[in-house]
């Protein structure tokens, strides 16, 4: 038996084709829409392997560093590596802003890490593609590929400037933003430090207040003036754990004795999966459904009108024996045809325009034949319209009167 | 294979019922031979179509009997479980317009019954190819139907109501959208098919000009059809008429 639907698509194959290119651009769209949840996910992950961390210590009852502000004294680390398990504690600050740079700037997540003498802390960048790492305690920096900077840059972060010594790759806040890492000090000021109006007005009001402008006791003013104008905080301290130590077990016992808040790995994982993106992902989620409604309209309409420029034909058909279950299959199959065409469009299209995303895509080959799947199926039913159109078409229809 | 023709005893067709009832088919009585041609006839709104649809199994009769080839098909009731089987291997239908199917070239048009009926496509395809030669349409064989003209798409809808050696063949004004000329290409193809294949054919016409061409007419007046003898004047030659 020779093929209804093949032949009918190879007679009319330009409507086809543009029809499928059409739903291949929606297909590609629907595609990137994965890809970019996908991204997301990654970047999530990549965030925390590249922390290089195995426990976040994090300020109590917060969800920090990176789902809630958080802020814990920067000499707990003292107290941490004393811990049995703990390996290596390494202070560190999160603070997204604007990067200056020339006359450019860009939106990246600067990091605060110990330099010097701590290589390969919790906290670093765990690989340079270009330069080295920071050696100095302050006034230089490493940043990711993606910035747009180049080593010897000059970078200005609130009221200092910083030299790009070393430059990495794929280190990227859980929105996709690119790191640039700064020595701690650096970055507590930026983070911390107000600006000079605001430090004059506090000085001002201290000077005003009898309890700390004491007669006799100006050693007292001066103490209190310090302690404003500078910062002891940090946003987390990152754990690695000694060989053998159970993550649990030290997290269980930083919490009673320590009272501070410990996430796990798993428990980071699900708050950047299940609470930083889930909004997000619940917004694609349901573009995801709408792209996929559009597509089923698109599709029933498009088969139900070549299905009803042809319902002479299938009277005809019918009236000559041909059996329903062939009518029935030469719509599904023709609607299965623009889904596939649709799909390989939308694939291309997704490969090649996914690079040119702002935020990073990850294309993954399960989801792509999940979508493939998913169309084929939305295809079928998109033809189940057209399909009992045409099989209540009457064979009488063919013959006159 | 075709056997005796077809025969129509007390054909009867209801629409409807009650008051609004309406007696479309009245006891209709036909009989048409192996091999022969014969004209049905009759105003619009005599019950033509309704005969048709009745004879080619689109609609169910109310009452009567219809004997096909040596099976009884209808007593009363349909015999046959598989209408749609039925009009595939017993009953060829030629419409007022060819109604080929437009993505299929004209070898398929009519290879596609018999591939319908399980017939593997080479042998469908080498009888299709037999019958357009046999109708001097093969040189066409590979054209699809848009690229034909009206008559030779005329005899390729014949062809496939051929295909399957059907005993009787149901045409529907077959030479309405055709010149005289070609009209009658199509009676005399009509005429050596039936005679060829001994196939039983009912011609339902309006047409004036190949009224003559039949021996035999069945008027059809509120449901009741009338035998008359015809003229029989078959022209010339067959396919000659096409250019």
């Amino acid at each position: 038996m020779i093929s209804l639907a093949g032949r009918d698509i190879l007679q009319s194959w330009g409507k086809f084709v543009f029809t499928g290119v059409g739903l291949g651009l929606l297909i590609g769209v629907t595609l990137v829409m994965a890809g970019v949840y996908r991204g997301m996910v990654d970047d999530g992950k990549a965030l925390l392997d590249n922390s290089g961390a195995d426990l976040w210590v994090v300020q109590q009852d917060t969800l920090g560093p990176y789902a809630e502000s958080s802020s814990v004294a920067d000499d707990v680390y003292r107290v941490l590596l004393a811990m049995p398990g703990v390996a290596q504690a390494a202070n560190v600050t999160y603070l997204t802003m604007q990067v200056r740079s020339a006359d450019r700037d860009v939106r990246a997540m600067v990091v605060g890490i110990v330099p010097g003498e701590s290589w390969g802390a919790p906290g670093w960048p765990p690989y340079l593609v270009a330069g080295r790492q920071i050696t100095r305690g302050h006034y230089e920096a490493v940043a990711d590929v993606s910035t747009g900077f180049s080593l010897g840059d000059v970078l200005t972060i609130r009221r200092s400037h910083y030299t790009v010594v070393g430059l990495t790759r794929r280190m990227v806040s859980s929105s996709g933003d690119p790191m640039v890492f700064i020595p701690l000090k650096d970055a507590q000021e930026a983070q911390f430090l107000k600006d000079n109006d605001a430090i004059w007005q506090n000085r001002r009001r201290t000077e005003g207040n009898p309890a700390f402008n004491r007669p006799g006791a100006s050693e007292v003013l001066d103490a209190v003036n310090a302690s404003q104008a500078s910062s002891t905080s940090v946003n987390a301290v990152l754990v690695r754990l000694a060989p053998g130590a159970v993550a649990q077990d030290v997290a269980d016992s930083i919490r009673r004795w320590k009272r501070l808040t410990v996430h796990t790995r798993a428990q980071m994982e699900a708050i950047l999966v299940g609470k930083l993106i889930a909004t997000s992902s619940k917004q694609i989620g349901m573009f995801l459904v709408i792209l996929a409604v559009v597509s089923a309209a698109i599709v029933a309409f498009i088969i139900y009108t070549l299905t009803m420029d042809k319902i002479r034909e299938i009277a005809v058909l019918k009236l000559i024996g041909t059996r329903n279950r062939t009518i029935a299959a030469m719509i599904m199959q023709q609607a299965l045809a623009l889904g596939v065409i649709g799909f390989a469009v939308g694939k291309i299209t997704a490969t090649f325009a996914a690079p040119f995303f702002p935020k990073y895509v990850l294309l993954m080959p399960q989801d792509s034949v999940a979508g493939f799947f998913a169309v084929l199926v939305i295809c079928a039913l998109a033809s189940v319209i057209a399909i009992r159109v045409a099989l209540k078409v009457d064979p009488a229809e063919a013959i006159g009167g | 294979m075709a056997g005796n023709g077809i025969r129509i005893e007390g054909l009867r067709k209801r629409y409807g019922s009650g008051d609004t009832a309406v007696d479309a088919l009245k006891g209709v009585d036909m009989y048409v031979a192996p091999g022969e041609v014969v004209g049905l006839i009759g105003p619009s709104g005599s019950g033509k179509s309704t005969l048709l649809k009745c004879l080619g199994a689109v609609i169910d009769p109310t009452g009567g009997r219809m004997t096909l080839g040596d099976e009884v098909i209808y007593d009363d009731g349909w015999k046959v479980r598989d209408l749609r089987a039925l009009r595939r291997d017993k009953i060829g239908f030629v419409f007022q317009a060819p109604y080929l199917i437009p993505f299929l070239d004209v070898t398929d048009n009519v290879a596609l019954l018999p591939m319908l009926a399980g017939v593997p496509n080479a042998a469908a395809r080498e009888r299709a190819v037999e019958l357009l030669t046999a109708l001097d349409v093969q040189h066409r064989k590979q054209a699809m139907p848009a690229q034909l003209s009206g008559g030779e798409q005329q005899r390729v809808a014949i062809a496939r109501g051929l295909v399957n050696h059907p005993p009787v063949i149901l045409a529907d004004e077959p030479t309405a959208p055709l010149d005289s000329q070609r009209a009658m290409a199509v009676v005399q193809i009509l005429n050596e098919m039936a005679r060829k294949y001994e196939t039983a054919i009912i011609v339902v016409t309006h047409d004036e000009k190949i009224i003559p061409t039949f021996k035999r007419i069945y008027h059809i007046r509120d449901g009741v059809t009338h035998e008359e003898p015809g003229e029989g004047k078959l022209p010339g030659v067959v396919g000659a008429a096409f250019p």
